[in-house]
């Protein structure tokens, strides 16, 4: 029987595993809107497993809400990054450093 | 039902449909040479929005079923931040026309932000929480890269996405634990479920996930990374807006989400915004010494006095609230002043923001170094000016709260701290000589508000404006 643990444990790990790749990945910006956007979506099992297990729709109505964000988050970050290589011709994480820090 | 539930959210609605109507408007009709008239009728709009929430009466409204909640506290906030944004808007318009980066598209993306902003300060559920901090966040990425043709612009806001992206999603899945484990987003149910000696571990990591994603919004060490690098790259009026209206928000926020839905574990919260205030106002006073930027130096400067007013929230008192309150006024209006000089920073025409070119500036012209004098000692918190009493008030908060060695912490750093502003005095009074000093004259909008900043810092000592009383108020709807 597949219980409540099971799904926050993906999620757990899904999440995990989306922070990590923000922070160990040094190749591609790319790859970095990827991890944000599996972080969202470990969020989202998290809140629509609670959602069924509580009986409870506001879970999955907060999900169609990150969903949408995500989505319009993935469009500026897209935006962004496109003018970002406009200027400087790369989109390699060890490039973004005009400024130290 | 709707129709008052819409009467209590009127002021966001009124500003949500004008920035689209603009949006629409400009598109179709003249593009960026509406956009200096747009600048100022935004400006327009704000100011008048906050004299309507400001006159709209006491009372504590909800809507939505509790999803918005509108009371003094808000009503204090959004005062706060809608006039620290007209403000900066109008200082905008002439440096960014000259430079020819003023698009149509900034005044509306920072009407949009404000609307953000408003419901984030509002929010009584962690769906309209959520909601609120991303109609700000997506906002400001695009204004921060608004120079879409310097690689420097577009690295800031790549850096605010990614990192902002981030915290976001901190949030989000400490949302997600909150919801899970006290069966409710509404604030009012999950001070039921979190109440004292009874809180499970998912709360209590649902509320570390939350408090770290808004630690990143108001640049809490250790979660501050993206600040320095934002500050120097965004165009400066942009940056004078990020360090103003946005912090204003996000500490409301904060304060908004402890008291009204953690306040029953106050004990718990107390020793995360302890830890973050203190490294906040070390780090931030510390690392600002070496710096030679002074965007930069105020992207730091940011960070320590946000180490401030958390320990006005880490106190957990109404007290603390209003020491917050007072000091997030006090620093807003001292960062519009100092913004406006950085604005007029100019060699030959071009934006300059080198330290060094301070040198010996009270020579060229004494009035705008005197003025830049007088707020740079108040950033210190120099006493006689109101800087030192927003510092008084969160140092009694957290004494009164028994964090004393907080308040010790914190007179330590401001010692500290004062040496780099007071080492930008030095160099304006007593630098070496050079050829290259910056420009002379200034447009009247920028020097007014230099004056009037600095104006309110000597005149403020009288009885702070009356922002002690109003603060107070504010803070007893939000503590009960």
């Amino acid at each position: 029987m597949i219980g409540l643990e099971h799904y926050l444990t993906v999620a757990a790990v899904l999440f995990v595993i989306g922070i990590f790749g923000l922070f160990l990945n040094r190749k591609n910006v790319i790859i970095l809107l990827m991890s944000i956007e599996l972080m969202l979506l470990a969020v989202n099992i998290n809140l629509v497993a609670f959602s069924a297990h509580l009986g409870d729709l506001v879970g999955q109505v907060f999900t169609l809400f990150v969903l949408t964000v995500a989505a319009a988050e993935a469009a500026i970050g897209l935006a962004i990054l496109v003018c970002f290589f406009r200027n400087r011709g790369t989109i390699a994480v060890e490039d973004i450093n005009v400024m130290k820090g | 039902m709707i129709s008052s539930d819409l009467a209590i959210i009127l002021p966001e609605i009124v500003i949500a449909i004008y920035a689209m109507l603009a949006l629409v408007g400009c598109v179709y009709t003249g593009k960026d040479a509406l956009a200096p008239t747009l600048v100022w009728l935004t400006a327009g709009l704000f100011a008048l929005v906050a004299i309507w929430i400001a006159t709209s009466g006491g009372g504590t409204a909800t809507a939505f079923g509790g999803m918005f909640i509108d009371d003094g506290f808000a009503r204090f906030a959004k005062v706060m931040l809608l006039v620290s944004a007209a403000a900066v808007l109008v200082m905008s318009q002439d440096y960014m026309q000259r430079r020819g980066i003023l698009k149509f598209e900034y005044p509306i993306l920072i009407a949009l932000a404000a609307v953000g902003m408003m419901v984030m300060v509002s929010a009584g559920d962690l769906m309209a929480l959520y909601m609120g901090l991303e109609l700000q966040s997506l906002a400001l990425y695009v204004v921060a890269s608004l120079r879409r043709d310097s690689a420097v612009s577009t690295e800031a806001g790549l850096k605010y996405f990614v990192l902002g992206a981030l915290s976001s999603g901190l949030l989000l899945y400490g949302a997600s634990l909150t919801y899970g484990f006290a069966g409710t987003t509404l604030f009012s149910g999950i001070i039921e479920a979190a109440g004292e000696g009874q809180t499970s571990l998912g709360l209590l990591f649902g509320l570390v996930f939350l408090s770290a994603g808004l630690a990143f919004k108001v640049s809490a060490v250790p979660f501050h990374m993206w600040t320095p690098d934002v500050y120097e790259g965004s165009p400066t009026p942009v940056t004078a807006f990020f360090a103003t209206a946005p912090k204003v928000a996000a500490m409301g926020l904060f304060a908004r989400l402890l008291f009204e839905a953690f306040g029953g574990v106050t004990g718990d919260w107390q020793q995360i915004l302890a830890f973050l205030s203190v490294l906040s106002m070390f780090l931030g006073g510390i690392a600002a010494i070496g710096q030679t930027n002074i965007k930069r130096l105020m992207a730091y400067s940011s960070i320590a006095h946000m180490g401030y007013a958390l320990m006005g929230l880490a106190a957990g008192t109404q007290f603390g609230v209003q020491a917050m309150l007072i000091y997030m006024a006090i620093y807003v209006t001292m960062n519009v002043g100092t913004f406006a000089f950085i604005l007029s920073m100019e060699r030959d025409g071009q934006p300059v923001t080198d330290i060094a070119s301070l040198n010996m500036f009270s020579r060229v012209e004494p009035g705008r170094a005197f003025a830049m004098l007088i707020l740079l000692f108040s950033l210190a918190g120099v006493p006689p000016l109101v800087g030192f009493f927003g510092k008084l008030y969160v140092l009694r908060a957290a004494y009164d709260g028994g964090l004393v060695w907080l308040a010790i912490a914190g007179v330590i750093a401001s010692v500290i701290g004062a040496f780099y502003y007071l080492r930008i005095v030095y160099f304006m009074y007593f630098g070496e000589e050079r050829d290259d000093t910056l420009d002379r004259g200034v447009s009247p909008v920028l020097w007014g508000f230099l004056a009037l900043s600095a104006f309110a810092m000597v005149a403020g000592v009288v009885n702070l404006f009356g922002i002690e009383a109003a603060a107070a108020a504010a803070a007893a709807t939000l503590v009960q």
